[in-house]
This record gives structure tokens, C-alpha cells and sequence, in this order.
């Protein structure tokens, strides 16, 4: 292996760029002649439109046009991406979402309007002229209420606020019904799983351009997927042919899910810049972060764990509503079922598993994928009720989860959740947990804690989840409406270095240094000779976009795909340069031989000679070097873990201190250990938040009350404790040509869990009567539970 | 933001005639001010700007008193403040280095936020705040939320801390803002204490008076067992309810008391 291959723990090449503040987002480019956008968003949660009058407004100085719902009335919608159908067979309900709210607004934030002006301190001048007239209806907020039904619709013409009732596996429902009935111990949980905002760094921001010479279409946005917002605003919204539509997502300034999607002011930019013919820009503000992008999590959950009395579970039973908020976001549908109710069984053996969601529409901000993405909700639920129900049986928590394990010889194992888990050895993963978090010296510090008047508490967890999303034969059995493929071209230049257009877009995630290990590995060339193309749909050949820790099992088994076709035809070059048969070469090192001879002739002059192709066999070979793969994965990826932490109560205050935080995952083949152990690290500080802090709170008129940082709490770098990441009881996926899981969601789906149960631990142990906290266990919260 | 005229003045003088202009706003740290503005939610017409102006800056120890100039930013008083470090400590820990590095006393007392810091080391010390037409003391400044006795145009140009015996301040973070939830100024001087709350109640920050004589009585922890502040004035929000405010001002007295002894 050449330096800098697979498993070297190289430094972050990108990060040259970011930490000297060479990086370029969005808002960093402003062509020439750019005019700027701002929108009219409702101030109430729910209400009927009579009148936008944008008279007043249109006459504002420097104003360049005005837009209202009225004007897109005879374009598409933003679609959902998956098509759930509900127990009774119906399909789930599926109001449009327009690029501008028409007849009525839905959430506070709701844009109706919007003006493109010279400069955007006009455009916001002529927001605030603005005549709307819109009278405010009661708003429907409380998922039950919205179920039930009593009060108002968010969609009127859809006549209900469920969006489906979904069963999993419905044919499973009778057997776990009994299974439950007939269980000698059942424990059951009532959890919420608080909503979270997003938050990423860099607020959206899009600009729109329109070449009236060529018909040609730019838009420059903060995406993580710029082919399927192209794929969207071209298939559905505008109906702007793709080879017209070039989407650009330069360096993006993190997303964790909030920048999957299609947003209605990309359609706007654009629709704007095609009526000016000059480009349109428009920024959110922080406050605009909060009140429009889809926010993550927000179930309402019951679970029941039916054991034996010896701690064997029977059945797991969950009832969830989960808030899609006021529209369907494009991935809204698919996390609250395949990405949350198929991992129902977790890391065990047990035989029974149903999962009734039904999702709800509120009027709140949508409500889609956030980083882990129906996962942390699931491990959430299981890990607190097997926690709840180890005390009730008088366990010890690891023991329970332990005696219900999948064992590494039951491989590959079908789930009763439907999932087939490829490998794994999770009994593995918690000897090491025992070990690196020192399980059995818990005692000894609790007892130290106690003499400084601290509750301590220890909580340990397992977790697993499905990434490298997704096989798309099978999500399109689920109702997918995309393929879950990916993409990459490898191009090696006349002068034998390499670039890699690659369909996963970078935002955080390392690719830049991460996927020109594996080329280097199998090429035998220096990394920093290979270099990745992202976020460019005019340069790249396709992509399904970066979420779901899929990027390197699927867009990087397309890297290496298309690196193997690379060599097949370099070797057959090589071949003919040696003037053998190409099944008489072997390539090592970078190095094509005669075998067994040292006649030989190096991957540079290979590549030169595929470019200047003067003496070569024109009928057999064509000129170039550069292949072309589509990946699409077998079966998901099955990362597994085992964590601990340690907290510490303040019995007075309740304010709960991390003295430890300990994550063993296993990732499978891990290409950069470096970047991975600060995935996890990010991903832990964001468990952590929505473990302690975070929580997006709507009032009963559905205002935001954690409507900006002032509210919302962010968790911060003294939240954190010294995080422990250890990735090395790693057993290799067995589908896809790296061997690698994904890593990119663990910290945030396995931590949650942890810290709760750890806050539990210490309050029981403080002699308190507690059995659940919800999250975020704030120190208010820890104190009404000791004090109830 | 809306557009304004940004007046650069070099004395107090000037200032002065500066904010006798209609829609005029002083502008210190601009760490309350520009934020709001940003969200255009303020539209003064032209901000005097206090922050930098000399006679304005400075920490100085006297004969007992601790004198803060009105422009005097939160990390000044945290590194110069040693003649009463109780104070210098609340300082300290307002906001982040950044905010510390541009916010002032003036501009925090003037704002008076509910949740705010410096007004419980004013109002717990019994200090004098002085503006540029007159003295004004702490018991007769902080009026309600957001609301002191200024008057239209009136400048803080400092303000005089008697220096206590001994004194704490224990603060509580808002877990989002870092502000206090709930915060507690306990001064000691001879046979007289004050305790000054704040973030807690609905009417801004607010002297603890049943505390403040048990503690004349018996300067200890122990004196306030079983005295509570009545929860129905309080702050009720997502981040703690009136009881446990209430609940907090007790053990952060309790706390404040310890760490003065
Ligand atoms: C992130 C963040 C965290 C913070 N955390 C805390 C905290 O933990 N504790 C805390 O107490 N505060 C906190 N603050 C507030 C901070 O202390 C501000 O500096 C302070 O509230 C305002 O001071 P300023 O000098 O910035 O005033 P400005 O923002 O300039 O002005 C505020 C108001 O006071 C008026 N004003 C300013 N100076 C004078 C003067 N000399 N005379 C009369 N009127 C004047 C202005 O006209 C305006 O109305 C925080 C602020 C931020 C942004």
C-alpha cells in the first residue's frame, strides 16, 4: 500500500482551505449584475389568505419584480419522495406544496410573497410594503388533537391531518398482539422525541441565473444533493428540461439532513432570473434558518418490551406519531417508517416486532431527515424501555442486553423488523466498552461523587442501524421514488494524474481526502495526485447526494468500481506496450509486469500513452483512460455500537454534568480513522445537544418559542466531555467492494440514549422514584422529576 | 437595518447635545443594540457612540469605592476590578469573550434586561449610578423589565460601588442565552446585607428583603432555611418554571452566602 491509501489517517486536505477562510459558500459568489431576493413569511401558524396586494411594494425604489402564490398557481409542487400506503391499503395523503403559499398560509415562516430588488436592503424595504391580508385560523399544533381531528385541517382538501397510518410489518400485528397478551413481564414507555432545529453554520442560501442567449439555467445553492434538487425543479416544479439546469452546491457549511432537500426559493431565484434575465441571490437570515428549514425528530412514542421472566424478549410493540409538519418535505415520509420502524428489532433476537406509526400534519415548520434520520428515534426507544425493564426485572443493563444479542455465528441474520444484517459482533463491541469505560470502577467513583454531594449515574446502550442507502430494487418495493445508486468517473489525465467526479457532495464529511485514499490504494499512486470533482451536475456523471452515511459505501463503491474498470483497460494498454497478452499481466503497485519476469512498464506511462496514442492498437482499444461507474448497493450497511457515560446530578439544581462519554463503533473497513473519529465526535456533541439542550418549542398559536439562539441551545464545546471514540471492533460488510458501514450519523443515533439512561441511573440510585426523563433533560426538568 | 447617522463625539459634552436630537440613541457596546436593529426591530435615526470615549473608560479603586466609567466594557472590569472581586468575577462570566470585549456597564444597566447580570451587582451592592445631569441610587434606578430611571437622552457615565466587606455573585445559566436563569448578588458590609435577584422575577431584578434580614441577624447559610421567595411574581418559560426559579434563588443565596464566609 502506497502512503496515504486506505486506512491512513491523513490529514483533511480541505481543511487548508476552510481554516484559512479560502472556502467558498454560496453567499460568497455574486456574479455580475446580481439583484437580491427576500420573502413575505406569515407571522401566524395557520391562516386564509383574502389578499396580497404587492402594489405598494412594486413601486418601492429600486424594486425589480414581486411574486405571489398566484404567480406559480400553473407550475408543480415540491414532491415527496416516497409513497407510503397505510394499513387499510390507501395511499398516504400528499397535498402540494407550491413554490409560494396560495389561499392559505400553514406555519409561521410560510413564504407568500417575495420581491427581487437592486439591493436587498430595498428588497427587505418593499417586504415590509407589503399589503397582505390574511385573516389567522385556529392553528393545529398538539399531534393528538390533530389526529383526533376536532379542531382545524392544515390541508383542507385532504379533509383529515394524518398523512397515512402505516403498519410494519402488518402481518406481524396479530402474532405480536398475543405474543404480548400471553408475556409473563411487559414494561411500557411513553417518550418523546424532542424536535430538533437543524442549525447548520452556513444558513441556505440560493442564486438564480439565466443566460437568455443559450436558454441556459444556473442555480448556485446550498445543497447536499444539487442532483436531485435539479432532478425535482426539472421533473416537477418548473419543468425546466435538465440539460438546460446546471445546480452547483460549492462548499456547503454543514446540513445534517436540513440541506438534502428542494427548497421553494431555489424554484424562486430561478423563475426570477429567468423574468429579469439577471442572476437573483437570496441569503436566509438566522431567524429564517428557524422558521424554515425542516427540523428533525418530533415522534410521540409508546413502546412495550414483553420478556421472560429471565430477561428474554418477546416482542417489541411501538405506537409513534410522528409531525411532518405543514408540507411533506421530500425525504418526510420515508424516516418516520423504513428508516425508523425496520430497525424496531434492534441488536436482538427477538422473534416479535410491530411498529404503527402515523404521521401528522401540524402547522409547523415541515419536519424531515435529521442526522441519523428515524435511526436515533428507534435506538432511542428500545435502548430506554430495555433500560426501564432491566430494573424492573432487577438486571444489570448490559446482562439483559447481553442475553438478547445476535451472536456473531448467526449471521447473516433476518431481523423481525425485515432487515437482513450482514455481520456484525456485538458481544465484541461490549467487552470493549466494558473495558475502555471502566464498568466495573463505577462504583468507586460514584462514591467519590457522593462525598461532593453529586448524583452519579452510569448508562450503557447498544445500538444499530441501516446506512449505505439505499438497494434500490428493494426501496422501490417500499414506494421510493428515486433510485438509491450512486455514482463516480475516474479520469486519469495524459500525465497520469487523477480526477474523480463523484456523485456524494462534501459538506464536513471529508471526501476530498477520504476518496482519493481508495483510488491511490488500488492504483499505487500518491493521494495527492488524485483529486475529487463534487457538487457540480455539469461536471459529475450522476448523484444521489450525501445523507444516510451513505456517501463511501455507495459513492465510494463506485469510485472503486470505476478504479477496476480503469485497470482492466490499463492493463490491457499495458499488455500491448509489453507486447504480451493481457492476462499475462499483473499490476502491483502501481506497477504493470510480465508475470514472473521484471519486464514492466509503470501506470504514468500507461496513462501517457492512452492520451498519445501513436503506436497502438487502435481496433482493439480507444484512446483515453477514464471509466465511468453506477454503484447500486445490495443490502443496507449495519453499523453496530456499544456506548457508556457517566453523570453527574446536582441533587439542588438539577443540572446534570457528562463525566464520560465512551463510543465503540463498528464502521467495518474504516479508509481515514482520522476522519471518522471526528464524525463520530461531531455526531456525539450533536447527541449530546439533543440529550441536554436542544428543543424546538411551538406555543399553542404554533409561534416558535425557541425561535433563535437565545432559546434554542446549541450544545457548546464545555458542554462536551473528553469523548472517547474507538473504532477498532470493526467486522467488515460483506456486500460492497470496501467493506465499509458509514459513520457519519453513529455518534448522534447510539449517545442520546446513553445520557438519559444515565440520568435515570443516578436519580434511582439518589433514591428518587424516577423512571424517564424526556429529553432535553434540562436541569428544570431533572428537578421537577425529583421533586414531584 | 435601517438607515442612520452614526455621530462620533469626543467629549461627554458632545454627547450630550448629540442625544438631545430626536430619535438620537446612545450606542455602546452595540451588543444589545445592533442585534436588534439587525432584525430591524429598532430604527433609531442617528446612535452616539459612547464606547472609546476616554472620560467614559476606566476602573477606578478610592477610599473604599469602586468607580466604572459608562463606556467601560465587561472585560476591563473582569481583569481591573480587583479591588472588588466579586464583582470583577461577574463580569467575567457576562457572555463570551467577544461580548465582553465590546458590551459596557453602561449599556447593560441601561438596557436592564430581566435576565441581565450587572443590574444584581448594582442594585446587591447599594452602588450609585451616575449620569450626566445627576446621581441616581441603585434602589431607586431599575423600575421594571426593561425600564430604569432614565430619562430621554440621559447618558450613564459611570458608576460608584461601595466595596463590601465581603460579597458573591451566583449565577445560574439559561441553558440557550447563557444569561441567568436565575442569578443572585449577595453584599456584605459590617451588620448590613443586601441580596439582589435576577432573571427570576417578572418585574426585573428585585432585593430579597425577608433574606437580607435574616442574614443582618446571622450572616449564615443556616439563617435562610425555610425562607422562600413567593413564585407568583416570577418568570415561568421553557427554561424553568416560577417554582423552580423561586426554588434556585434559594440554594444560589445559600450558595452566595458560603462563598462569602
Ligand atoms: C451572546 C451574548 C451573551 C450575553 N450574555 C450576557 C450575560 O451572561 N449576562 C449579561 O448581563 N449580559 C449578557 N449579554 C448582554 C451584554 O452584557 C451587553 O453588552 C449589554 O446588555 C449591553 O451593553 P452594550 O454596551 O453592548 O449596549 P448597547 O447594545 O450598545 O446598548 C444597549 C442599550 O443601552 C443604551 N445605552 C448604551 N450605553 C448607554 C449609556 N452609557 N447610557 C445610556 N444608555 C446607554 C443603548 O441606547 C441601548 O438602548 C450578552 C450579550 C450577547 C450578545
Amino acid at each position: 500500500m502506497p502512503d496515504g491509501g486506505i486506512g491512513a489517517p491523513t490529514k483533511r486536505r480541505e481543511d487548508t482551505r476552510f481554516l484559512t477562510g479560502r472556502g467558498k459558500y454560496t453567499d460568497d459568489f455574486t456574479p455580475q449584475n446580481t439583484s437580491y431576493c427576500a420573502f413575505a413569511r406569515s407571522q401566524v401558524a395557520n391562516g386564509k389568505i383574502n389578499s396580497v396586494d404587492m402594489s405598494a411594494a412594486a413601486e418601492m425604489p429600486g424594486v425589480l419584480a414581486t411574486f405571489t402564490g398566484e404567480d406559480f398557481v400553473e407550475v408543480g409542487g415540491n414532491p415527496a419522495g416516497w409513497a407510503i400506503v397505510s394499513r387499510d391499503g390507501e395511499p398516504m395523503k400528499e397535498p402540494k406544496r407550491p413554490v409560494l403559499a396560495h389561499g392559505k398560509v400553514r406555519h409561521v415562516g410560510d413564504a407568500y410573497a417575495a420581491v427581487v430588488a437592486e439591493t436587498l436592503e430595498q428588497a427587505l424595504d418593499a417586504v415590509e410594503a407589503i399589503e397582505a391580508d390574511i385573516e389567522e385560523l385556529d392553528a393545529v399544533i398538539d399531534m393528538a388533537s390533530a389526529v383526533a381531528g376536532s379542531g382545524s385541517l392544515v390541508h383542507d382538501e385532504i379533509e383529515t391531518n394524518t398523512c397515512f397510518d402505516w403498519g410494519w410489518i402488518e402481518d406481524n400485528r396479530a402474532a405480536t398482539d398475543e405474543a404480548i397478551k400471553a408475556a409473563p413481564h411487559v414494561t411500557t414507555l411513553e417518550l418523546v422525541n424532542n424536535r430538533l432545529v437543524p442549525n447548520a453554520l452556513e444558513p441556505r442560501a440560493s442564486i438564480g441565473e439565466y443566460d437568455p442567449g443559450t436558454g441556459d439555467y444556473k442555480l448556485t445553492t446550498t445543497s447536499q444533493n444539487p442532483h436531485l434538487s435539479r432532478l425535482l425543479i426539472a421533473a416537477f416544479v418548473l419543468g425546466i428540461p435538465e440539460n438546460k439546469l446546471t445546480v452547483l452546491a460549492p462548499d456547503v457549511g454543514g446540513g445534517f439532513g436540513s440541506k438534502i432537500y428542494h427548497y421553494s426559493e431555489e424554484a424562486l431565484v430561478l423563475a426570477a432570473a429567468k423574468k429579469l434575465g439577471r442572476p437573483v441571490k437570496w441569503t436566509a437570515t438566522r431567524t429564517e434558518s428557524f422558521l424554515a428549514d425542516a427540523h428533525g425528530r418530533d415522534h410521540v412514542t409508546k413502546i412495550e418490551l414483553a420478556t421472560e421472566k429471565d430477561g428474554t424478549f418477546i416482542a417489541f410493540r411501538t405506537e409513534t406519531m410522528a409531525n411532518v409538519g405543514a408540507y411533506l418535505s421530500n425525504f418526510a415520509t420515508v424516516t418516520p417508517t423504513f428508516l425508523h420502524g425496520t430497525l424496531m428489532a434492534g441488536n436482538y433476537t427477538v422473534p416479535n416486532v410491530y411498529v404503527n406509526v402515523k404521521a401528522v400534519f401540524t402547522n409547523t415548520a415541515p419536519v424531515d431527515a435529521y442526522r441519523g434520520a428515524g435511526r436515533p428515534e428507534a435506538t432511542y426507544s428500545l435502548e430506554r424501555v430495555i433500560d426501564k425493564c432491566a430494573r424492573e426485572l432487577g438486571m444489570d443493563p448490559v446482562e439483559i442486553r447481553r442475553k438478547n444479542f445476535i451472536k456473531k455465528d448467526q449471521y447473516p441474520y433476518a431481523s423481525a423488523a425485515g432487515l437482513e444484517y450482514d455481520s456484525g459482533d456485538y458481544d465484541a463491541l461490549m467487552d470493549g466498552l466494558e473495558k475502555t469505560a471502566d464498568l466495573a470502577g463505577f462504583e468507586a467513583r460514584r462514591a467519590e461523587s457522593a462525598k461532593n454531594g453529586k448524583l452519579r449515574g452510569l448508562g450503557i446502550n447498544a445500538y444499530i442501524e441501516a446506512c449505505g442507502i439505499a438497494p434500490s430494487n428493494l426501496v422501490g418495493i417500499l414506494g421510493a421514488r428515486v433510485g438509491l445508486y450512486d455514482a463516480a468517473t475516474v479520469r486519469v489525465n495524459p500525465t497520469g494524474n487523477i480526477s474523480v467526479m463523484v456523485g456524494a457532495h462534501s459538506h464536513g464529511q471529508g471526501h476530498e481526502t477520504a476518496f482519493p485514499q481508495i483510488v491511490a490504494d488500488m492504483l499505487g499512486v500518491d493521494a495527492l495526485s488524485v483529486d475529487i470533482v463534487h457538487g457540480d451536475t455539469s461536471k459529475i456523471p450522476f448523484g444521489m447526494g450525501t445523507y444516510g452515511s451513505r456517501s463511501l459505501a455507495v459513492c465510494g463503491s463506485a469510485v472503486f468500481r470505476a478504479t477496476e474498470k480503469i485497470i482492466v483497460k490499463a492493463t490491457a494498454i499495458a499488455a500491448h506496450m509489453l507486447e504480451d497478452k493481457p492476462e499475462n499481466i499483473e499490476f502491483n503497485d502501481g506497477v504493470f509486469s510480465i508475470k514472473g519476469t521484471n519486464k514492466n512498464v509503470g501506470f504514468g506511462d500507461v496513462a501517457l500513452k492512452a492520451y498519445i496514442p501513436h503506436d497502438y492498437p487502435i481496433e482493439e482499444l480507444e484512446p483515453g483512460l477514464e471509466e465511468t461507474a453506477f454503484y447500486d448497493p445490495a443490502n443496507f450497511t449495519y453499523p453496530s455500537g456499544a456506548y457508556a457515560s457517566e453523570v453527574e446530578v446536582d441533587p439542588e439544581t438539577g443540572k446534570v454534568t457528562i463525566c464520560s462519554m465512551v463510543a465503540l463503533d463498528d464502521f467495518g473497513v474504516v479508509v481515514n480513522p482520522m476522519i471518522v473519529t471526528g464524525q463520530v465526535q461531531g455526531g456525539l456533541a450533536q447527541g449530546i445537544g439533543q440529550a441536554l439542550l436542544e428543543n424546538s418549542v411551538y406555543d399553542k398559536n404554533g409561534q416558535l418559542l425557541s425561535g433563535s439562539l437565545m432559546d434554542y441551545a446549541m450544545p457548546r464545546a464545555d458542554d462536551l466531555p473528553n469523548l472517547v471514540v474507538d473504532h477498532s471492533h470493526a467486522t467488515r460488510c460483506t456486500h460492497n467492494p470496501i467493506g465499509s458501514k458509514g459513520c457519519g450519523e453513529a455518534g448522534a443515533i447510539g449517545s442520546p440514549p446513553t445520557i438519559v439512561n444515565a440520568v435515570v441511573d443516578a436519580l434511582v440510585r439518589g433514591g428518587h422514584d424516577v423512571d424517564h426523563i424526556d429529553m432535553p433533560v434540562s436541569p428544570s426538568r431533572v428537578w421537577a422529576a425529583m421533586n414531584k | 437595518m435601517y438607515d442612520f447617522d452614526l455621530v462620533i463625539p469626543t467629549s461627554v459634552d458632545e454627547a450630550s447635545t448629540a442625544m438631545k436630537a430626536d430619535g438620537a440613541q446612545a450606542l455602546g457596546g452595540g451588543q444589545t443594540l445592533l442585534p436588534t436593529m439587525k432584525q430591524r426591530l429598532a430604527a433609531p435615526e442617528t446612535l452616539v457612540k459612547l464606547s472609546g470615549l476616554s472620560e467614559l473608560v476606566g476602573v477606578n479603586a478610592a477610599s473604599g469605592t469602586l468607580s466604572i466609567g459608562g463606556a467601560t466594557t465587561h472585560g476591563q472590569v473582569a481583569d481591573e476590578a480587583s479591588a472588588y472581586p466579586a464583582l470583577a468575577a461577574l463580569a467575567g462570566n457576562i457572555g463570551d469573550p467577544a461580548v465582553r470585549n465590546r458590551g459596557t456597564i453602561g449599556g447593560s444597566i441601561a438596557n436592564n434586561d430581566p435576565a441581565a447580570c450587572y443590574p444584581a451587582g448594582v442594585l446587591g451592592s447599594g452602588a450609585t449610578v451616575v449620569t450626566n445631569t445627576r446621581e441616581i441610587s441603585a434602589d431607586d434606578y431599575f423600575v421594571d423589565l426593561f425600564e430604569t430611571a432614565l430619562e430621554e437622552g440621559e447618558i450613564v457615565t459611570g458608576v460608584n460601588f461601595p466595596i463590601p466587606d465581603a460579597a458573591n455573585y451566583q449565577k445560574f445559566d439559561q441553558p440557550a442565552s447563557r444569561f441567568a436563569l436565575v442569578g443572585v448578588f449577595v453584599a456584605k458590609f459590617g451588620d448590613t446585607v443586601r441580596v439582589a435577584v435576577t432573571g427570576a422575577s417578572n418585574g426585573g431584578v428585585f432585593r430579597w428583603s425577608e433574606a437580607e434580614a435574616a442574614l443582618n441577624a446571622n450572616f449564615s447559610a443556616d439563617a435562610l432555611e425555610g425562607l422562600a421567595v413567593d413564585a407568583g411574581d416570577l418568570i415561568s418559560d421553557l427554561h424553568g418554571s416560577a417554582e423552580y426559579r423561586a426554588h434556585l434563588v434559594g440554594v444560589l443565596t445559600r450558595r452566595a452566602v458560603q462563598a462569602c464566609s
